[in-house]
């Protein structure tokens, strides 16, 4: 263990360093890793590009031998597959045929109907050519049966015998059927597939030239007939092809036809990839996809999501594409296919250690340096990165031992490759990293940075420079969402999917890739079709393309002979190169003017050299499969092709027809066959124009009607919304409207600020020290506590200053709130919902001495104290509303005694000088924390002083009133734990008659005549080093937040501490605590830790907000937060993932409430806000009064009969949630 | 190319994979009986889409080309495969959680979509090695992707249960794919172990657990709107 110990130390060590190393010198360390990648992938350019497309070798016929299976090292030229045997030698005979001349009692079916008719006799020729004792039987590929799928074709490719193919394969090579068949073109076509096909056709492979260039059909201008009857051979004899040839030469010689006979190209085949191979290959890449998707998506909290998955993946892909690189420069060809193991080594690879780098790093406290950052980050996640690092090495040695000649090599690359992506993650991943973070952090700055420059001087007054003004802002009282793209909320299902559509133009994208990946397939399955297609084109297009006319010289049908004596010998056919000699005997022999027809002429150019060529590169392939014959990853050998030339008259055309031909429709002429490609053209032109004009017009009212019309403005017409509007989110929504009207409970002459509820009663205290003690449930003041000596402390030295606060309290009003809370240090609570004094403390001025604090409270305030009492002078003993719910004794007990007990003066005197910190209510009795340190217990409904306890020096921040115990927390970093006894004289009870309290059945009653002590049980001196700043108690345990970074829970009984939670890097701002012994705690480094109260172990930490987290919530499934960055998430509890987060008003404030499991309440400039937890939505914005409004709401109570409490300025607001709000969803 | 087209086509009977990407949706429904028939349809067509795939990758194992129609034979063949795969998927996906639940025992491992993605192209992986790696033996192949397998548990599930159920599946598959092979519904091309493949329950096994892993992941949603839900109430 202690190894293991000394080892994990190490590597935590080292890495700390490298991520040092890494973050104070990105942009070298950048620079040297690109460098290294491009080093390791230098080899791959030595790699043969994958690609199905065959590749060709040409040898000489004359010196050729079958090459042998061993390689020659030293024939560099030769390639590595051209070795042994090929599949076939494939010998073609092209046949070009006409009748000429042609003259116009011709019909156009004897354009082809008699030079189809030769091959017949060309086919015996061949089929019965013996040279010495050698026939073709003996030479030719002898195939079997063909492939059973393909019944269908069985009439028409040779089987069990030689694999020969021409035209006459349509009839059988039997030329009874042949003259028989009353029509040739529905014969051939009735093969053609219907629809689009990138393939190789039977048409195709029978004439063996491309479909446009066969010349059978009736439209056609050359009336040339060419195709070509294919031979595959298994061996080759020279002897026998040359005699063939010569054979065939001598039988029907083609006149200057120079076609070249010394070249024979061998064609290697790549490994097919057909569309059933495609499919599990596609699935692979879409699991893959997913896979790289549902990663990234875990990055967060980071400045450029995208930059950062950007670099994942570029860190993952470059290391395999180092790997092979390596792999290639160690003499490892790589043999498996490079497609299909792909998918797999990025999983193997995977993108964890990158997303646990960032994860890591992005949880590192922001208020240290980037470049500690990213050495913690990096740290504190050696040990599992090295640990799956190990495992997985171990995994694939395993996998290296299997033995399996496939399954070594994939390991061997993905031992490469994990290296690799090792490294990668280490140098590249990182650095990249740490320039975002840094971004980051740039961009926090400057977002803070007006902020900042306000903050510095502690001392508040005219002494404060006059801060730049705020931002310009709507108007305060409304709450403005974010424009609808960037806010992320939980829709209705229907509307989610809509929207999603509509953000991610799913339907546009998706027609655009499918489109640009139809005319990939296209031009990669079918380049030489395509090509031919498109030469076609053009040459049909070009007034030059047959023959390569130049345009001036006005020749306007191109072959113009229409001359029979010219054409009857079928000589001198043009010359396929001398361009001159053509166009003189166009002219020569022709008459051009009185040419009505043109005679086909039969022309030999290098285009039919290797008229292959222009066959889709799939021809052979499908040819051979056909006999399941495979030429993947083998070659064929293609021998120089034998021109046949036939010249037939038009007598021997007419001999041939079939007495149905006659009966085909006149030949229309040639300007309206041109006219009908043109139109064919033009046709498809329009066609595809107004597909996508309609495609245009779909995607834009697509684009309307799933948008919202201010797609992308960012919200500004929510920002403007009308006072007393109801929100309307962006498609029109709005809830059912049902006004809520606050009730507003006037009587402080003050600003609240504290407030304590126990669900029936309901304690505030103002600024001045008067307390209030009012009905929850109808809003009537029962007890006023005065503050008698409020007078002597506040009257002194504050008039001065009041000029200063003026201002000061207009712009602090619209300010952000690191300012107020750091300038003001005494002023109440800004936030959180409980009535402690969290954020007031500052390290800083817990150093000072109380007094000094003290004072500056005073001097705070001055200006409104003076103002409040100018105000409240005519009205010290108010006048209360009367409480017809108040019972009898209530009356009573107002009545009875004076709103200034004559008993209290003697009492409690000089402690008026402090003011109130801290408030609690529980049954009826409040206690009250003062800056002093002074606790008291005051009786809620007779507004007596029932007990003081004075031990402690140091002013009290926070209570917790639990049962009969009260916990508080000192400013000093002590924690003070009181009991409260309640002996109940006897006397006394007789006297006063039964106390019972019927309104107030379920609390713990406290009846006026008991006599109540609070003794201080036991005081942890040193509880924190810092001042606490929240405390909070439930479910027997109280917990404490601090300055110092800890927060600590202790047993309520017997004040002993559990457990000191560390894990925040700053001081805790929120805790929340239930009975369910949940614990949350947030800090000023925005992070949210989850607590296990019971083993005291942290489950779950995420980092939810830029600056502190002032307030927290939970309910069952959720927490809720709030921030300074005016952000509040709503985080899934049991897993610590962000369910969404709401982007509120600059300053809008920080409290929070939860209602009811859905309902979610917080408070804002002079209004309260319910929202939908589930969907996110604003419910309602219920506005607290008419006058103030750059009053924010500070704390918000929940009441146990959902209503909620608010301060709102000098008053307190009571609203009643109506039940419609609970029933919306 | 019948025979191949048949040949182990219930390779992937109880496999299933990937491709919701309707998680978020999913966490809408708040009807209990609603999730779960989604939750079966979800698995449900992963089994389909999955045992289509995985017997394409097999089909390819003996024959080189493809006469163009060899997609139809694949869907003709035996067609009701890959329901029954289905079908499996849905079971199994369903059995995990609800054992897991039973037990009291939740799966903790890394559950998230990601992982889950990478389960799947594993077990995708190993279908393919077994169908395209060339092994010197049967008892190689089947001992390597028995490795694999217990590889992929380990990696993506490691608890006892899953282990457990997984085994029980791949046995019982087994034993139904071997009565129906022998009362010659279909037959192996070339079987090496009692008329079937021998690989066929390591493939079984991953199967199940890649399934198993799905349906827990499916479920974590099911289990936060049932939260939810019952909060609400």
């Amino acid at each position: 263990m202690t190894v293991r110990e000394r080892i994990r130390q190490n590597i935590s060590a080292a890495f700390y360093r490298h991520g040092l190393l890494c973050a104070s010198y990105p942009v070298p360390i950048i620079l040297f890793t690109s460098a290294s990648i491009l080093t390791c992938c230098y080899p791959l350019l030595k790699l043969p590009l994958p690609g199905t497309g065959p590749v060709e070798f040409t040898t000489g016929v004359r010196d050729y031998s079958t090459p042998s299976h061993e390689s020659q090292g030293d024939l560099s030229e030769r390639p590595d597959w051209y070795r042994g045997p090929p599949v076939a030698y494939i010998q073609q005979v092209l046949v070009k045929a006409a009748v000429s001349p042609w003259d116009n009692s011709l019909v156009p079916v004897d354009v082809f109907r008699s030079p189809l008719g030769r091959v017949f006799s060309v086919l015996e020729e061949i089929r019965n050519h013996v040279y010495t004792d050698r026939s073709l039987e003996a030479l030719c590929l002898q195939v079997t049966d063909l492939l059973p799928g393909l019944r269908r074709m069985q009439a028409v490719l040779p089987e069990h015998g030689c694999l020969l193919v021409s035209p006459g394969n349509y009839w059988q090579n039997r030329r009874d059927l042949f003259d028989a068949d009353p029509d040739l073109l529905k014969t051939v076509h009735q093969h053609e597939p219907k629809g689009l096909h990138t393939s190789a056709t039977l048409k195709d492979l029978l004439f063996g030239v491309p479909g446009k260039q066969t010349g059978v059909n009736l439209y056609s201008k050359k009336r040339v007939v060419t195709y070509t009857i294919t031979i595959a051979l298994s061996s080759y004899d020279a002897r026998f092809v040359a005699s063939l040839r010569a054979r065939l030469k001598q039988l029907h010689p083609s006149a200057n036809c120079t076609l070249r006979e010394d070249h024979m190209v061998h064609v290697h085949f790549k490994e097919e990839i057909g569309i059933a191979e495609l499919i599990p290959l596609v699935t692979t890449y879409i699991i893959l996809f997913a896979y790289i998707y549902f990663s990234t998506r875990k990055i967060d909290m980071v400045k450029s999501k995208w930059g950062l998955a950007l670099a994942a993946v570029v860190t993952v892909l470059s290391s395999l594409l180092m790997s092979v690189g390596l792999c290639t420069l160690f003499g490892l060809t790589p043999t498996l296919n490079g497609g299909e193991i792909f998918p797999y080594l990025v999983v193997v690879i995977g993108l964890e250690n990158v997303l646990v780098l960032t994860k890591s790093v992005v949880s590192t406290p922001v208020d240290l340096e980037v470049k500690l950052r990213i050495a913690q980050g990096l740290s504190n996640e050696s040990w599992s990165i090295m640990k799956n690092m190990a495992t997985e090495l171990c995994i694939i040695l395993i996998g290296y031992f299997t033995f399996v000649p496939a399954i070594q090599e994939f390991c061997l690359f993905a031992v490469v490759g994990l290296v690799s992506d090792f490294f990668l993650q280490m140098f590249f991943f990182t650095t990249v990293l740490s320039i975002d973070i840094r971004r980051m952090e740039l961009a926090d700055l400057n977002r803070r940075l007006p902020a900042e420059a306000g903050m510095p001087p502690p001392k508040p007054g005219p002494l404060r420079p006059r801060e730049t003004p705020p931002p310009p802002r709507p108007s305060p009282h409304t709450i403005t969402l974010q424009a609808p793209a960037f806010r992320n909320l939980r829709l209705p299902k229907r509307l989610r999917v809509v929207y999603f559509l509509a953000r991610t133009r799913l339907a546009q994208r998706i027609i655009m890739v499918g489109t640009v990946i139809w005319i990939g397939i296209l031009v990669y399955t079918d380049p030489a079709g395509l090509r031919t297609f498109l030469a076609a084109q053009v040459s049909e297009q070009s007034p030059l393309g047959e023959a390569g006319l130049p345009p001036h010289l006005g020749v306007a049908p191109v072959f113009p002979g229409g001359d029979p004596t010219s054409t009857l010998s079928g000589l001198p056919a043009p010359e396929p190169t001398p361009l001159p000699e053509n166009q003189s005997q166009g002219h020569r022999a022709a008459h051009p003017e009185v040419a009505p027809v043109s005679s086909p002429q039969i022309t030999w150019g290098p285009e039919d050299e290797e008229l292959w060529r222009r066959l889709s590169f799939r021809h052979w392939p499908s040819l051979f499969s056909y006999y399941n014959i495979t030429l993947a990853k083998r070659y064929i050998s293609i021998l120089p092709v034998i021109p046949v030339t036939l010249h037939l008259s038009p007598q021997e055309a007419i001999d041939t027809r079939h007495p149905q031909d006659t009966h085909h429709a006149p030949p229309p002429s040639i300007k309206t066959s041109d006219l009908q490609t043109d139109l064919t053209l033009y046709k498809v032109a329009a066609l595809g124009l107004f597909a996508g004009v309609v495609l245009v017009l779909l995607l834009f009212c697509l684009y309307r009607v799933l948008c919202p019309r201010n797609y992308g403005q960012n919200g500004v017409p929510h920002g403007r919304r009308r006072r007393g509007d109801l929100p309307c989110d962006e498609y029109g929504y709005s809830p059912p409207i049902s006004e809520i009207s606050p009730l507003l409970l006037r009587g402080h002459s003050m600003d609240i600020e504290c407030l304590a509820s126990d669900g029936m009663l309901l304690a505030s205290c103002c600024l001045v020290g008067h307390i209030r003690v009012w009905d929850a449930q109808t809003g009537d003041c029962l007890t006023v506590i005065p503050n008698n000596g409020l007078r002597r402390s506040s009257s002194s030295g504050c008039w001065e200053h009041r000029d200063g606060w003026d201002h000061i309290s207009a712009c602090e009003a619209e300010n952000i709130f690191p300012i107020r809370r750091r300038t003001t240090p005494a002023r109440p609570a800004l936030f959180g919902d409980q009535p402690d004094l969290t954020p007031l403390i500052d390290t800083n001025f817990g150093l000072s001495p109380p007094s000094q604090a003290l004072s500056s409270s005073g001097f705070d305030f001055g200006g409104l104290v003076e103002k409040a009492y100018q105000e409240h002078e005519p009205s010290p003993t108010l006048a209360f509303p009367p409480s017809p719910p108040a019972s009898q004794q209530r009356r009573r007990s107002l009545g009875d005694q004076p709103v200034l007990p004559p008993e209290l003066p003697p009492q409690n005197n000089g402690d008026w000088d402090s003011s109130v910190w801290a408030m609690e209510l529980r049954g009826n009795l409040i206690a009250t924390g003062r800056s002093s340190g002074k606790l008291e217990l005051w009786d809620a409904v007779e507004g007596s002083l029932r007990c003081s306890n004075e031990d402690g020096v140091s002013g009290i921040t926070a209570l917790a009133f639990l049962n009969n115990r009260i916990v508080a927390a000192r400013l000093n970093g002590s924690l003070d734990f009181f009991t409260v006894e309640i002996t109940k004289p006897l006397g006394l009870l007789q006297y006063r008659g039964p106390p019972g309290r019927g309104s107030l059945p379920p609390s713990p009653c406290y009846s006026s005549e008991d006599v109540i002590s609070c003794q201080l049980t036991r005081s942890v001196q040193c509880a924190h080093q810092k001042p606490i700043t929240v405390l909070k108690a439930a479910a027997g345990r109280v917990v404490t937040g601090s300055q110092d970074h800890t927060v600590r829970v202790y047993r309520l009984e017997d004040s002993c501490c559990l457990f000191t939670l560390q894990g925040h890097s700053g001081g805790i701002t929120a805790i929340y605590i239930d009975q369910t012994m949940v614990l949350a705690s947030g800090g000023q480094d925005g992070t949210i830790c989850v607590w296990d109260v019971l083993t005291g172990s942290r489950v779950s930490h995420v980092y939810g907000h830029r600056g502190d987290v002032t307030s927290l919530v939970c309910t069952t499934s959720c927490i809720i937060s709030s921030g300074l960055d005016d952000l509040i998430c709503i985080w899934d509890r049991s897993t610590g993932i962000k369910l969404y987060s709401i982007q509120q008003e600059v300053g809008c404030g920080a409290s929070l409430g939860v209602i009811s499991e859905s309902l979610l309440v917080t408070g804002g400039q002079g209004c309260v806000s319910f929202w939908d937890l589930n969907y996110g939505d604003l419910l309602q914005t219920v506005y607290l009064g008419q006058s103030s409004e750059g009053q924010s709401v500070r704390q918000l109570l929940v009441l146990d009969n959902a209503a909620i409490v608010c301060d709102f300025g000098s008053e307190l607001s009571l609203v009643y949630v109506p039940s419609v709000l609970e029933k919306l969803d | 190319m019948a025979d191949n087209s048949l040949s182990s086509v219930d390779v992937s009977a109880l496999s299933s994979g990937a491709l919701m990407r309707r998680g978020p949706y999913i966490s809408m429904i708040t009807n209990r009986t609603m999730n779960l028939l989604i939750r079966a349809a979800m698995l449900f067509m992963v089994g389909v889409f999955l045992a289509l795939v995985l017997n394409l990758l097999q089909v390819q194992r003996n024959v080189t080309l493809f006469p163009p129609d060899v997609l139809s034979s694949v869907f003709s063949s035996a067609w009701w495969v890959p329901p029954c795969c289905g079908t499996a998927a849905a079971l199994i996906g369903l059995l995990y959680p609800c054992m897991d639940r039973r037990l009291g025992e939740p799966h903790k491992l890394k559950r998230e979509w990601s992982n889950v993605m990478r389960c799947v192209a594993v077990f995708v992986g190993i279908n393919h090695a077994s169908a395209k790696v060339d092994f010197a033996n049967n008892v190689q192949l089947s001992l390597t992707l028995a490795a694999l397998s217990v590889g992929l548990w380990w990696t993506f599930d490691r608890s006892r249960s899953g282990f457990g159920l997984g085994v029980v599946i791949a046995i019982l598959a087994t034993l139904a794919t071997q009565l129906l092979v022998y009362n010659g519904v279909f037959q192996y091309t070339s079987p090496d172990f009692l008329y079937i493949r021998s690989w066929l329950p390591c493939i079984f096994f991953a199967g199940v657990i890649t399934v198993g892993n799905i349906g827990r992941q499916l479920a974590l949603y099911e289990y936060k709107v049932n939260q939810e839900k019952t909060h609400q109430d």
